[in-house]
């Protein structure tokens, strides 16, 4: 019942700039309670939330339940991916049977677009979209913000490449709404097959070849290329798309300045990516891992009606030493 | 025999004649007797002011679906010949997607039969192009024609072959009658929920994009070319297809064309939030081609407005955006819309609409109706132009409430309709029920 974020957080294009600077601002000091030896505070005791996910999801789901159980809350996972319950009527229902159990938060993911929008419009309880379909993955691009702002101390100004299958990608829409707002340079690069309709009007440059992205960019961040692309003839082949786009050493060895590379996982190691860009010493995208936990608390914080500016008092006293 | 019933102190507006003026109109036996200024009232007429109003042919319609038989919790032909009536309508022309298809004499007696029983607006059947719309084999155009049938389509499914929509356009030529084409190439328009554009990238739903529509006007306006056939192509949205009728018909080809209502007033803009009562196919499109669809039917290179009448049960639509049915009801908001937005807007003078509502499609389709020509059957609307009313699904009579005009604040509606002379409507009466 904040008025900081609304009621739900759905998207990134519906948050103004100093709400996105709120929720990174509202991570920093939930990060360090992950350090702790006593890795729990008390900010959300007593409120029950669901995670309600409707599509595979072995990350984003943990990591809830990890930001969750940190913040003392009561959870229950609900994972169904059985095709009948993942039908529209379903989740009316679903809707209409979590309202009736009087619960507090939903996180929800769901393989249509503007399914967390749906439940968040019919129920009363807080709603968490943790990726609906291809249209957004809101906690994703907050922490791929976080990490682009602990890496290089700043996001204004930053340029930005989206690398792959911008076409599919919820996480690309995520990152284009909240590194615009940000004021960071924003361009998408991947095959055109792949490229969604009137990208441009979104504020991003459209790069045509990879090398061009790593020539341009401070940071790249390179989507999952799923198999169902080339089996529905968007690309030739995997093979291909690797000699084509992949994000390998002898590319980045042209960079003319330090590159960050982030990938929002699961890797297909030499698809998009090269192991040994992957693990090797551009790569960030175990940071990436760690800010999702901290990120994901602050916005549950936030929606539950914490304050802000009592964040860092909202973690109870601290088992080791803080600020 | 009824008692004469004049209709007295109207503005007439009689497309099909070229006429209008402040007149009366006198109907004898189900048929016109006379229409002009000061005519008096026969021994024993009923008298109906209608003042204020403009007195028209019944609206015509050729493209509804009405659920029956299969889906008859959401429109049957009582319910949508009712909701016909209270738009205004006369005539409406029944889509075979029915369950079973209306792919045979049988299929289309049963409709005929069922419009008899029902009243209200008269409804003719459309027969099914290929037995069970399954695009392969022709369904017996001979015996439907027969039976009752006035056009073939496969609606709700596009003609996938060239050599079936060749072969039906040239069997229809026998019984001179339309085939109708949902034009929509599936290879392309596979998976898509609404218009390829932007306001589909942002919300992550995969496009239908404008080409899937116009290579199959394209093709279809070349095998009308081909054959001689009369090719009609159903509900256009985009200016790409409106282009290639103009040059088509600027060609004297046999082709016509209608729009929908929402294609004439709504923009892919509609879908933002995931509403999916603006979800339809062919999909809502952009601006530019809702002003393309406005000047085409202006000029007549399409020749009708048609409401694409598609009824769905609630919570059908209570879902989300990829799994919510395609369609829209539109008889009972159809003349307001178009009123309000063609009209009042600017686009179309009201003789223009009533003839792109009425007189050009019954003309399309080889309807009688269109005309308020004496010893024409008495199929007549008077036109309340001044009346300002809320769109409530509540208060439709179509069994469905499916419609992305709720809550919208129209001008135009059907103040009385009239079916050989019979009253089927009279929306004093209904306000007073």
């Amino acid at each position: 019942m904040t008025a900081a974020l609304g009621k739900d957080l759905i998207g990134l294009e519906r948050l103004s700039p100093d709400q996105i600077r709120l929720i990174l601002d509202t991570a920093e000091p939930f990060k360090e309670v992950s350090e702790r030896l006593i890795k729990k505070v008390p900010a959300l005791r007593g409120k029950t939330i669901v995670n309600l996910f409707f599509e595979a999801s072995t990350r984003t789901r943990i990591s809830f339940e990890f930001a969750e159980k940190r913040l003392s809350a009561d959870t229950v996972n609900v994972a169904t991916t059985g095709s009948a319950v993942q039908k529209g009527e379903t989740l009316v229902d679903t809707a209409k049977n979590l309202e009736a159990m009087r619960i507090d938060m939903v996180v929800i993911r769901h393989a249509s677009s503007g399914a967390a929008q749906f439940l968040g419009d019919r129920i009363r309880s807080n709603v968490v979209n943790a990726g609906d379909g291809k249209h957004e993955h809101p906690t994703q691009a907050l922490l791929d913000l976080l990490t682009i702002r602990d890496k290089l101390g700043r996001i204004e100004g930053v340029k930005v490449c989206l690398v792959g299958d911008i076409l599919h990608s919820r996480v690309a829409r995520s990152n284009i709404w909240g590194l615009t707002k940000l004021g960071a340079q924003v361009a998408v690069c991947g095959p055109h097959s792949l490229m969604p309709r009137g990208i441009e009007e979104l504020g991003v440059t459209v790069l045509r070849r990879v090398e061009e992205a790593i020539e341009w960019a401070d940071v790249l961040n390179v989507l999952r290329l799923q198999l169902e692309r080339m089996e529905a003839g968007f690309i030739p082949s995997l093979r291909e798309y690797y000699r084509v786009f992949g994000v390998t050493v002898e590319r980045l060895a042209k960079a003319p300045r330090a590159l960050t590379v982030m990938h929002p996982g699961p890797m297909n190691r030499g698809v998009e990516i090269d192991s040994r860009v992957a693990d090797g010493p551009h790569s960030v995208i175990l940071d990436q891992v760690t800010n999702g936990v901290a990120v994901r608390m602050a916005v549950l914080y936030l929606l539950a009606g914490g304050k802000p500016e009592l964040a860092d008092a909202a973690k109870g006293p601290a088992a080791g030493g803080t600020d | 025999m009824a008692a004469p019933l004049l209709l007295q102190g109207g503005r007439v507006v009689d497309p099909s004649r070229d006429l209008d003026e402040a007149a009366d109109v006198l109907i004898q036996d189900g048929r016109i007797a006379a229409v002009g200024p000061g005519l008096g009232a026969p021994a024993g007429a009923t008298v109906r002011d209608v003042r204020g109003t403009v007195v028209a042919p019944g609206l015509v319609d050729v493209h509804v679906h009405l659920r029956e038989p299969g889906n008859e919790d959401e429109e049957t032909i009582a319910t949508g010949a009712r909701a016909a009536a209270a738009g205004g309508f006369t005539t409406v022309c029944a889509m075979p997607n029915t369950d079973p298809v209306t792919d045979n004499q049988a299929a289309v007696g049963f409709i005929v039969r069922q419009s008899l029983r029902a009243g209200f607006a008269r409804v003719y059947p459309i027969g099914a192009i290929s037995v069970g719309q399954r695009g392969q084999q022709l369904a017996e155009f001979g015996e439907m024609v027969g039976a009752g049938a006035v056009a073939v389509s496969d609606d709700g499914k596009p003609v996938v072959s060239s050599h079936l929509m060749r072969t039906a356009l040239e069997y229809a030529r026998t019984f001179d009658i339309p085939v109708a084409d949902h034009c929509e190439e599936p290879s392309l328009s596979a998976g898509g929920v609404m218009h390829e554009g932007l306001v589909a990238t942002k919300l992550g739903l995969k496009g239908i994009p404008a080409a899937a529509e116009e290579i199959m006007v394209a093709r279809d306006i070349l095998l009308a070319e081909l054959t001689g056939g009369r090719v009609h192509l159903c509900h256009l949205s985009t200016r790409g297809s409106v282009e290639l009728m103009r040059r088509a018909k600027e060609r004297g080809l046999r082709v016509t064309a209608e729009v929908t209502p929402h294609h004439l007033s709504l923009t892919e803009a509609a879908c933002e939030r995931y509403d999916t009562h603006a979800k339809m196919n062919p999909p809502l499109r952009e601006a530019a081609d809702v002003a393309a669809l406005r000047q085409a039917l202006q000029d007549g290179v399409i020749d009708c407005v048609a409401s694409d009448h598609a009824p769905h049960a609630y919570d059908e639509k209570e879902a989300a955006f990829d799994d919510a049915p395609f369609g829209i009801v539109g008889l009972e908001t159809a003349f307001g819309v178009a009123y309000t937005e063609l009209v009042q807007g600017g686009a179309l003078t009201l003789p223009q609409l009533i003839l792109r509502m009425s007189t050009a499609p019954a003309r399309v389709f080889g309807l009688p109706g269109g005309t308020l020509r004496p010893g024409a059957p008495a199929d007549v609307v008077a036109l309340d132009v001044a009346a300002g009313w809320a769109v409530d699904p509540a208060r439709f009579h179509s069994k469905s409430r499916n419609t992305p005009f709720a809550g919208r604040s129209l001008t135009g509606r059907a103040a009385l309709t009239l079916v050989a002379g019979t009253i089927v409507h009279d929306a004093r009466a209904a306000a007073q029920a």
